[in-house]
């Protein structure tokens, strides 16, 4: 349906609306600054307040209520205790999301990161950095959707006597083997899932990577070489440890983001085959089987798994900044 | 200032063009009636006001519904504004809790349904749909949209699952006859397999309802072995999901679905039916690489274009048949309407839909399928779908609702569906039924 501008006039006139009452906040705020001396703590507190009230409303409450309904049945309005969490830990279904997210969480960074270093240290003296670095983001530039639309055809499988529409099969059945359903066969299919998430990040490990090895002073390698250091030591000895804190600002980047995949399980398998992950199991639960607590107690689970990682990234940051 | 101006010009200029793009089709569905208003005068007239329908129906099926009801908006005066979204019933529980509910739904899966009557979000019907639910289906039928005694919605769209796929032309070539027992049926697989080509064709793969077609099968066969009562019985849990009976039905099922012999015809061992999509699945039938598939009479529009369908053309189909050939046993499903709203227009359009005037109407824009007793099979435009409406109106027809579809949502969308793909995959029926019953919901 193309985008109407007639239709929409109402969706129009609150977004307008919406824009209007901030700027009128800002406006008030700024001029209650101006007006009279003000003591700077206060002054900082007037500030702060619209930001801590959007955050309160738009994720302490949201929060809290999840928490809560982790405590609720299936409709959300009476108390179930710890049935919900339970459920989580022994269910069968529940602990293969879990087992696949960990897989992910695992692999995902470290193999998008090895990819995009290796890719980083082959390009970052090249000629056609720029050229080869936006070939590798490429593919991040394309939504999880489609990248799950686009291997899922890689995968795809057709029986042995009809020509293979998959790029892997096809592949396969040119070097004399059978053609296998990849994405059926439990549980090698979740690293083919894998395989694709790590397509679209190891770009943004290998930019970040490329800036990082570019930034390590000349001079250092310049005398390891001249020590008689081989390219292989100095990679391993002097680029590596230099680079260390942006490697481990990849790492965590991708291991938050990671716990948080959902479009390419859906787009893919939707959650089938043994393959679903916290967040798919999460919404299935929630929204498709109109199990709310579960969800909820999902939601939370995810919630605890990545607070670790926030902090810590929370606490470099600081530290360095 | 001059910026300013300037500003405003490129707004107002932009607002303008806008506009004259967007108008032609906001109007699109009234614009071209010129109906005679007589039928729909008992509608009323509500001028100026406005409809919202939410569906899971998209492309093709949307434009039908919207032609369909075209005449009925612009008599009335109702603004009809339907929106398809695949992700149905996902959304429809994220936006009755955003308060953002349609006016009207249609409902899939009376299981989904049920949901929102229980939680009161749903209205129940007027005395008026009630008294043309009463006059257009059968008790079973609006069974199925009664929630505690209450009527909250009426039948839209039927459609009978039973039915097995086959090519006459190959049945000819071959000798064979429609089977009319299951023994019989057992006897034209074997035939077939004898022959060399593997009988049975199948796919589940449907994204993230990849499994069903499984699940109707298991249902089709517990429903001719065990009779309606255990089949009521399982599907409302009064007796276990692996109970001894639907462990057998499973057996039965799994002697043709997992056997090597029997499935995948055109498409490898049977497993592969996990890759293979529902839509392509029959598709070996014209190749003669596959003698039967059984799926739904709305699988009439999942065959190449150009596909013939009748009893002397490409591809036609039987009613799967039970032990005895006196009993008719049916599996169907069904998507229902239901309205979060009860405002005049709102009674006005759900009294239109529940009508027997709009089955009719429906049908003679395409291929459809209603359980309504008003609706003529000879309007159908389907050889199949004729053969649908004379078996949904015989007296002697047990008809039964698809189980997956009315058993709660986490066993009946979820683990029914991912358990009969582990089974196909190789799992043990036992092993499965299990852990299905395991996973069903407390109280």
């Amino acid at each position: 349906m193309p985008f109407d501008v007639v239709a929409q006039q109402p969706k129009l006139l609150y977004l307008l609306q919406g824009v209007a009452a901030f700027a009128a906040v800002v406006s008030l705020i700024l001029l209650a600054l101006h007006r009279g001396p003000v003591r700077r703590r206060a002054a900082a507190l007037v500030l702060l307040a619209p930001a801590l009230l959007l955050l309160t409303i738009g994720l302490l409450v949201p929060g809290l209520r999840t928490l809560a309904l982790s405590f609720t049945d299936r409709g959300g309005d009476t108390w179930a205790g710890f049935d919900n969490h339970v459920w989580m830990l022994t269910d069968h279904r529940a602990l293969v999301a879990l087992r696949n997210t960990l897989a992910w969480v695992v692999l995902v960074p470290l193999a998008s990161t090895a990819v995009g270093l290796l890719y980083a240290a082959a390009v970052a003296r090249s000629r056609f950095r720029a050229f080869a670095l936006s070939l590798v983001l490429t593919p991040m530039a394309i939504s999880f959707v489609g990248a799950g639309v686009v291997w899922k055809f890689v995968y795809a499988y057709r029986p042995p006597e009809a020509g293979q529409i998959g790029l892997l099969n096809r592949l396969v059945v040119a070097f004399g083997g059978e053609p296998r359903q990849w994405l059926v066969d439990s549980p090698w299919n979740v690293l083919f899932l894998i395989v694709a998430m790590v397509w679209t990040q190891a770009g943004f490990a290998a930019v970040l990577l490329t800036g990082a090895i570019r930034a390590v002073p000349a001079e250092l390698t310049e005398a390891a070489r001249l020590d008689g250091a081989s390219p292989g030591q100095i990679f391993r000895r002097i680029t590596v440890p230099s680079i260390r804190p942006t490697l481990l600002v990849v790492l965590l980047a991708q291991a938050v983001g990671t716990f948080k995949a959902f479009d390419i399980v859906k787009t893919m398998t939707g959650g089938q085959f043994g393959t679903g992950v916290l967040a798919h199991e999460m919404y299935d639960q929630a929204f498709r089987y109109g199990e709310t607590g579960r969800g909820a107690a999902l939601a939370v689970l995810l919630f605890l798994l990545v607070t670790p990682f926030v902090a810590h990234r929370l606490r470099a940051q600081r530290r360095t900044g | 200032m001059w910026s300013g101006a300037r500003l405003a010009l490129a707004v107002i200029t932009l607002a303008v063009t806008a506009t004259a793009c967007g108008t032609p089709q906001g109007s699109g569905s009234r614009s071209r009636t010129t109906a005679d208003c007589a039928p729909y005068a008992r509608y009323g007239e509500h001028p100026g006001t406005e409809v919202t329908v939410y569906a899971e129906n998209r492309d093709r099926e949307a434009d039908l519904f919207e032609e369909t009801w075209a005449d009925f908006a612009h008599c009335t005066g109702i603004d009809v504004r339907y929106e398809g979204d695949g992700e149905f019933e996902a959304q429809i529980q994220v936006r009755v809790d955003g308060g953002n509910a349609p006016d009207v739904a249609f409902f899939p899966q009376p299981g989904l349904m049920e949901r929102f009557a229980r939680t009161g979000k749903l209205k129940p019907v007027s005395a008026g749909v009630a008294a043309l639910a009463k006059q257009g289906w059968s008790a079973d039928w609006n069974s199925y949209a009664t929630v505690d005694g209450t009527l909250y919605g009426t039948p839209l769209v039927s459609n009978v699952k039973s039915f097995v796929w086959y090519s006459p032309t190959f049945f000819r070539d071959k000798g064979l006859s429609v089977p009319r027992t299951w023994t019989e049926l057992m006897a034209v697989t074997e035939k077939v397999a004898a022959s060399g080509v593997k009988p049975w064709c199948a796919g589940i793969e449907s994204a993230e309802a990849t499994g069903w077609p499984v699940t109707d099968w298991i249902e089709d066969v517990l429903l001719r072995q065990q009779g309606t009562d255990v089949y009521d019985q399982w599907v409302a849990h009064e007796i276990a999901f692996d109970d001894p009976r639907v462990i057998k039905a499973m057996d039965t099922v799994g002697s043709v679905l997992k056997n090597d012999r029997y499935a995948n015809g055109g498409f490898g061992p049977a497993r592969s039916m996990a890759s293979i999509s529902f839509q392509e699945a029959g598709t070996p039938i014209l190749s003669g690489d596959c003698a039967m598939h059984r799926q739904a009479s709305f699988y009439a529009d999942m065959w190449p274009k150009g596909t013939g369908i009748g009893p002397d053309k490409d591809v036609y189909a039987f009613l799967l048949p039970g032990a005895d050939p006196a009993n008719r046993p049916v599996l169907g499903g069904g998507v229902f309407t239901a309205a979060f709203a009860d405002r005049p227009e709102v009674r006005a359009f759900q009294e239109y839909l529940a009508s027997a005037d709009f089955a009719r109407a429906r049908m003679r824009k395409g291929p459809f399928v209603s359980a309504n007793r008003g609706v003529d099979p000879a309007d159908a435009a389907t050889p199949v779908d004729r053969l649908s409406i004379q078996l949904l109106q015989d007296p002697r027809t047990q008809f039964r609702f698809d189980g997956s579809d009315l058993m709660p949502a986490s066993v009946g969308a979820g683990t029914f569906w991912k358990g009969a793909v582990d089974w196909i995959g190789g799992a043990s029926t036992r092993q499965v039924a299990d852990s299905i019953e395991r996973s069903w919901p407390g109280p």
